[in-house]
């Protein structure tokens, strides 16, 4: 039996729908649990973040214009996709996180139904969270949840798929895009997770993933104008206060988590509320 | 021969008193810090002498908040704290002309505006929050959702005491308590809503009043024992707040500041578009966050609107903010006046044209006439900027598309205005706009059942509706 | 069509023909109910001086048409009527008189020979008043016959059945031939607001009216609920001002029906004042078609002057 050679996965940035390499050329190791190096992942740099804004910026308007019935069978489309792979998400989330197979076929399982469980509500969010107005006078006034818009999200450190899955599918059901910093040192279901997207029918610039050092991208990524919301969960203790106070400088949404977030509960609808805008709309009464 | 007489309230309605105490923990007290005299802004006197808070004072409310949350205030029943709250909502109702004529001679607007606007919504306010206190848990945000404890609340001087009631109701209907800083210039109704509070015997400390200027509101927001901070203000400052706030776990909502587009197509109502105009940018002489000052006119139409416009404006009569037959009131202060000199200028230097109505102006006190700048162009400062008075800057467009990104070409989203007899096309806009509140064929309409606050950088948060009550859940 | 008076050049194209006609009237910009109702609310919140006060109320009787339009009337009802406008306060000779007494046509033979030489106008109704619903011939004969007997002012019904089926060019036909046959009658033009319902018919049936050549547009028969409204008014003063810009032209208005007291009179004044401007605050330009707002009038005026309030057993009742 001769030992056939495997062909390597090159791990790549995804930004506007395409795995670019980060411009600044830089890579970094990455190891499994053990210590065991198992592949270079691309060291995102601040203008990878910025050209990921950008994409994110430009899918917008499609993104949120789109029918929340559309978003809907786009999101359960990645469920379907990534159940395809789920043997490959297994490997690559014991692998990363260091649990048991047995373990990591239900991170993967979870994630699965975790798109699952957001698929189904793109289509309800404006009638739970909306509302028609009983003003004092005559006028029609009813008040509509709408997407914030350009959503940093720095992805938990330790949950590199299942935590993954349940910060960035709550930010795209309701019509927002994202740029995601993965987790620094778990990566890489970050990046196969990509290629779900990719092959799903998620438009190009919806969800951009960004690996490399979080505590370097974040700041970048919490200054800039051009992003309405900040998601915390993943960014270091000692950099959270300044992250946030970098995100005031455009009133960005701040979403603060609490630590050592339980991601294999089922979610309620906080994270679907952090980065909705409600819109009130009047018009009169009259012949 | 045909004139309007000066049909002024009288301001002894107003029990208008030589000096104002704070209010903490049931008391009016002395505060420690150095007095402040508010002034008539229609008159340039002295109104009465108010005490403030000093940084101990601040430990004090917020210690008499505490106890009052933790002793009374999170234990009542909800059906009971309802009660309370009605009870504020009665008493506003009973004491609206008091209120009516003390915030035109403390603000500046007009009586007819603080007795039709400001009064009223300030008691439905009440009135509809106080019905959610014992209906939380249906509000959609689980079947018990908890207060958060000590709410610090700090407002702004063009809607003092509508403001006062869009923090404090929902605070209270959702088991929080209160302590709120009036604006520096315009702390008397807060006052006197504070005597309101005290003949509703609501339990000592679940409402403190504490005027002062920004260094009070930064101790209070600053304070570590507070666990929610309410903004109401200009961007600049909700800024500074956030910041202060980075890392902390308060819970935070801003409502700040906005340049709406007022977007008029040529298939407009015209004459109800003129007046939503003059509505959306003369009412409470532009002291408003959600203004209309930026007028996006179809070009189609834009020189007859404009025409229109001028011989609407025309007519508004400008002065003594308690004549009844004032339209537009009195500047808030010199400070206001000043940086609305310097912007209109602006507009000068920078190419636009210059239309100010011919309205005779009193002698004294801090008035501006309304004033409409045609051939403005987006990179202009008065086309960016927050002018805060009564100056609208009229732009053009040609397409809807081209009105849609005109409108939301601003960092600000707080409200916008869409003007057409075409039902699809209100719509359309409406979707597109980037804007917390979208009035179409109507403006500068608000109601306690209905959600309002900012996109972007004018804030975040809404207050009114079910959608409000977040702002104050522990959710 | 038949060719209208003179339509003013900037309009002529609006009159071609039926569909040019339509096209414009639907050109019109729409008028959003809440918003004028709001608008006409808020302006009568004004108050006026004292002195003004007296003057408006002499202005306010200077404008009434004195009306009496019932199916019992008489000579001798009309006669009073009459007496009445000469000397609305017969203690008071310093009150002016009224601008017309106006009355169906059999009776404008009477009141015609009351009024000779006083400079009060006899206006009659005419065209089938108050429904309209007969023949044109009908209707011109009316008409005619009410000046020839006298009237020196007519007041005609429109079509509201052709207008409310789209038939625009036959009530702007109507409207020309009862000018024509008016001769140098001055012609009010009654839209029947209450049936047109809504503010964008009422704006197009006064531009159609103007269009036709009516010298006042009108806004009731008074034998319909509504009839004169303060945001009806409204809407009409914007079309009377909006003509006058379009061609410099001035015509009147005149709310009848419906309004009865001094305060509400200082409304319709204060939004004349407000919406059409200043010069529209004349006998030539403005009317009340009105009975018993009259007494009101006389009554305040007494007030006004003496200081304390009047009742109803100072004034007369005719």
């Amino acid at each position: 039996m001769s030992d056939r050679l495997t062909v390597a996965k090159t791990y790549k940035l995804y930004i506007g729908g395409k795995f670019p390499r980060s411009e600044s050329g830089r890579s970094y190791p990455v190891a499994d649990a053990k210590g065991t190096f198992l592949a270079n992942a691309a060291q995102g740099s601040r203008k990878d973040a910025r050209d990921a804004v950008a994409a994110a910026r430009k899918a917008f308007d499609a993104w949120s214009g789109a029918t929340a019935y559309n978003r809907g069978q786009v999101l359960y489309r990645v469920a379907e996709v990534l159940e395809g792979r789920r043997e490959q998400f297994i490997s690559e989330v014991a692998t990363s996180e260091g649990v048991p197979a047995k373990k990591a076929q239900s991170l993967v399982d979870t994630a699965i139904d975790r798109w699952v469980w957001y698929a189904g509500w793109t289509d309800k969010i404006a009638a739970v969270l909306g509302s028609s107005n009983p003003v004092a006078g005559p006028y029609f006034s009813f008040s509509t949840p709408e997407p914030t818009g350009v959503v940093a999200v720095l992805a938990p450190q330790q949950s590199s798929l299942l935590g993954l899955v349940s910060v960035i599918a709550p930010v795209i059901a309701s019509g927002n895009t994202c740029v995601v910093i993965t987790s620094q040192d778990r990566p890489l279901p970050a990046i196969t997770l990509s290629e779900v997207l990719a092959t799903s029918d998620v438009p190009g610039g919806v969800v951009n993933i960004i690996t490399g050092r979080t505590a370097e991208i974040a700041p970048w990524l919490a200054s800039h104008a051009d992003v309405n919301a900040l998601d915390l969960t993943g960014a270091p203790d000692s950099l959270r206060a300044d992250l946030e106070r970098a995100a005031a400088g455009t009133v960005k949404r701040v979403l603060r988590t609490k630590p050592n977030e339980d991601f294999t509960a089922t979610p309620d609808m906080s994270r679907l509320r952090a980065y909705l805008e409600t819109k009130t709309v009047w018009h009169p009464m009259g012949v | 021969m045909w004139e309007y007489a000066p049909a002024p309230e009288s301001r002894d309605i107003a029990n208008l008193k030589p000096s104002y105490k704070m209010f903490v923990d049931g008391k009016f007290v002395e505060g420690t810090g150095e007095p402040l005299k508010t002034v008539n802004p229609a008159t340039e006197e002295v109104l009465a002498e108010v005490s403030t808070a000093s940084q101990s004072d601040v430990d004090t409310a917020v210690k008499a908040a505490r106890k009052a949350y933790d002793r009374v205030w999170s234990k009542m029943p909800g059906s009971e704290r309802a009660k309370y709250i009605y009870r504020i909502a009665r008493q506003i109702q009973e004491r609206g002309r008091e209120l009516a004529v003390l915030e035109s001679l403390d603000n500046g607007k007009p009586i007819k505006e603080s007795r039709d606007v400001d009064v009223p919504t300030a008691a439905s306010h009440f009135f509809y929050h106080a019905g959610w206190a014992d209906k939380l848990g249906y509000a959609g945000y689980g079947p018990d959702p908890q207060p958060l404890g000590v709410a610090g609340q700090v407002i702004p001087w063009n809607f003092p005491l509508l403001m006062a009631a869009w923090k404090i109701a929902p605070a209270l209907a959702c088991g929080n308590t209160v302590v709120l800083k009036p604006a520096e210039t315009t702390p008397l109704t807060a006052l006197v809503l504070a005597d309101v509070i005290q003949q509703c015997d609501l339990p000592p400390g679940v409402v403190n009043i504490i005027p002062g200027a920004g260094d009070v509101g930064a101790a209070l927001v600053g304070h570590e024992d507070v666990n929610k901070v309410a903004f109401t203000g200009s961007t600049d400052v909700g800024k500074v707040i956030q910041g202060r706030l980075a890392g902390t776990s308060k819970k935070l909502t801003l409502e700040l500041g906005g340049k709406a587009a007022n977007i008029v197509f040529d298939d407009a109502p015209l004459d109800q578009a003129v007046e939503g105009i003059v509505n959306g940018i003369f009412f409470n002489q532009g002291h408003v966050c959600c203004a209309g000052s930026r007028l996006l006119v179809q070009e189609s139409i834009a020189d007859e609107l404009v025409e229109k416009l001028h011989a609407r404006v025309s007519t508004l009569r400008v002065g003594d903010p308690l004549d009844k037959n004032t339209d537009v009131g009195a500047i808030n202060s010199r400070e206001q006046l000043t940086r609305i000199k310097e912007l209109t200028e602006s507009g000068d230097a920078e190419g636009a044209q210059r239309w100010t109505s011919s309205c005779p102006l009193p002698d004294k006190g801090f008035f501006f006439a309304p004033t409409v700048f045609s051939n403005v162009s987006q990179a202009m400062r008065i086309a960016r900027e927050e002018i805060f008075g009564p100056v609208l800057s009229v732009l053009t467009f040609r397409t809807p598309e081209e009105a849609v990104a005109k409108a939301n070409n601003t960092p600000y989203g707080l409200s916008a205005g869409i003007w057409t007899e075409k039902g699809s096309r209100i719509l359309w806009m409406a979707q597109r706009m980037r804007a917390g509140v979208v009035w179409s064929n109507t403006f500068n309409r608000f109601d306690p059942t209905a959600p309002f606050g900012g996109y972007q950088e004018s804030g975040f948060g809404r207050e009114g509706g079910r959608t409000g009550l977040e702002a104050y859940l522990d959710v | 069509m038949a060719a209208p008076t003179t339509p003013p050049s900037a309009l002529a194209d609006a009159v071609r023909d039926e569909s040019s006609l339509r096209r414009f009237l639907h050109g019109l910009p729409g008028v959003d109910q809440v918003g004028v109702e709001q608008r006409a609310a808020g302006l009568g919140t004004r108050s006026i001086k004292k002195a003004s006060k007296l003057h408006a109320i002499d202005l306010a009787i200077s404008m009434v048409d004195l009306t009496t339009l019932e199916g019992a009337d008489t000579a001798g009802k009309v006669r009073g009527l009459a007496a009445k406008a000469k000397r609305p306060d017969p203690e008071r000779p310093d009150v002016p008189p009224v601008a017309a007494v106006c009355v169906y046509p059999d009776m404008v033979a009477t009141a015609a020979k009351e009024l000779q030489g006083t400079g009060i106008n006899v206006a009659s109704v005419a065209t089938a008043f108050p429904s309209g619903r007969s023949t044109l011939d009908i209707k011109l004969a009316d008409t005619r016959f009410a000046v020839r007997e006298g009237a020196s002012e007519v007041d005609m019904v429109i079509d509201r059945g052709a207008f409310l089926s789209g038939r625009y060019g036959q009530v702007f036909e109507e409207i020309v031939k009862v000018k024509e046959a008016c001769g140098d009658a001055h012609l009010k033009v009654i839209l029947e607001t209450g049936e047109l319902v809504t503010y964008d018919n009422v704006r197009r049936a006064s531009w159609l009216a103007l269009l036709a050549g009516g010298d006042f547009i009108k806004t009731s028969t008074g034998k319909v609920q509504p009839a004169a409204t303060l945001p009806v008014t409204h809407v009409m003063l914007q079309a009377v001002r909006d003509w006058k810009a379009q061609t410099g032209e001035l015509r009147g208005v005149k709310p009848a029906g419906g309004i009865r007291t001094t305060k509400d009179a200082i409304k319709y004044l204060v939004a004349v004042h407000e919406v059409a401007g200043p010069e529209w605050l004349d006998p030539h330009l403005f009317r009340f078609g009105a009975s018993t707002l009259l007494n009101d009038l006389l009554m305040q005026r007494r007030t006004q002057l003496d200081g304390h309030y009047s009742g109803p057993d100072y004034v007369t009742v005719d």
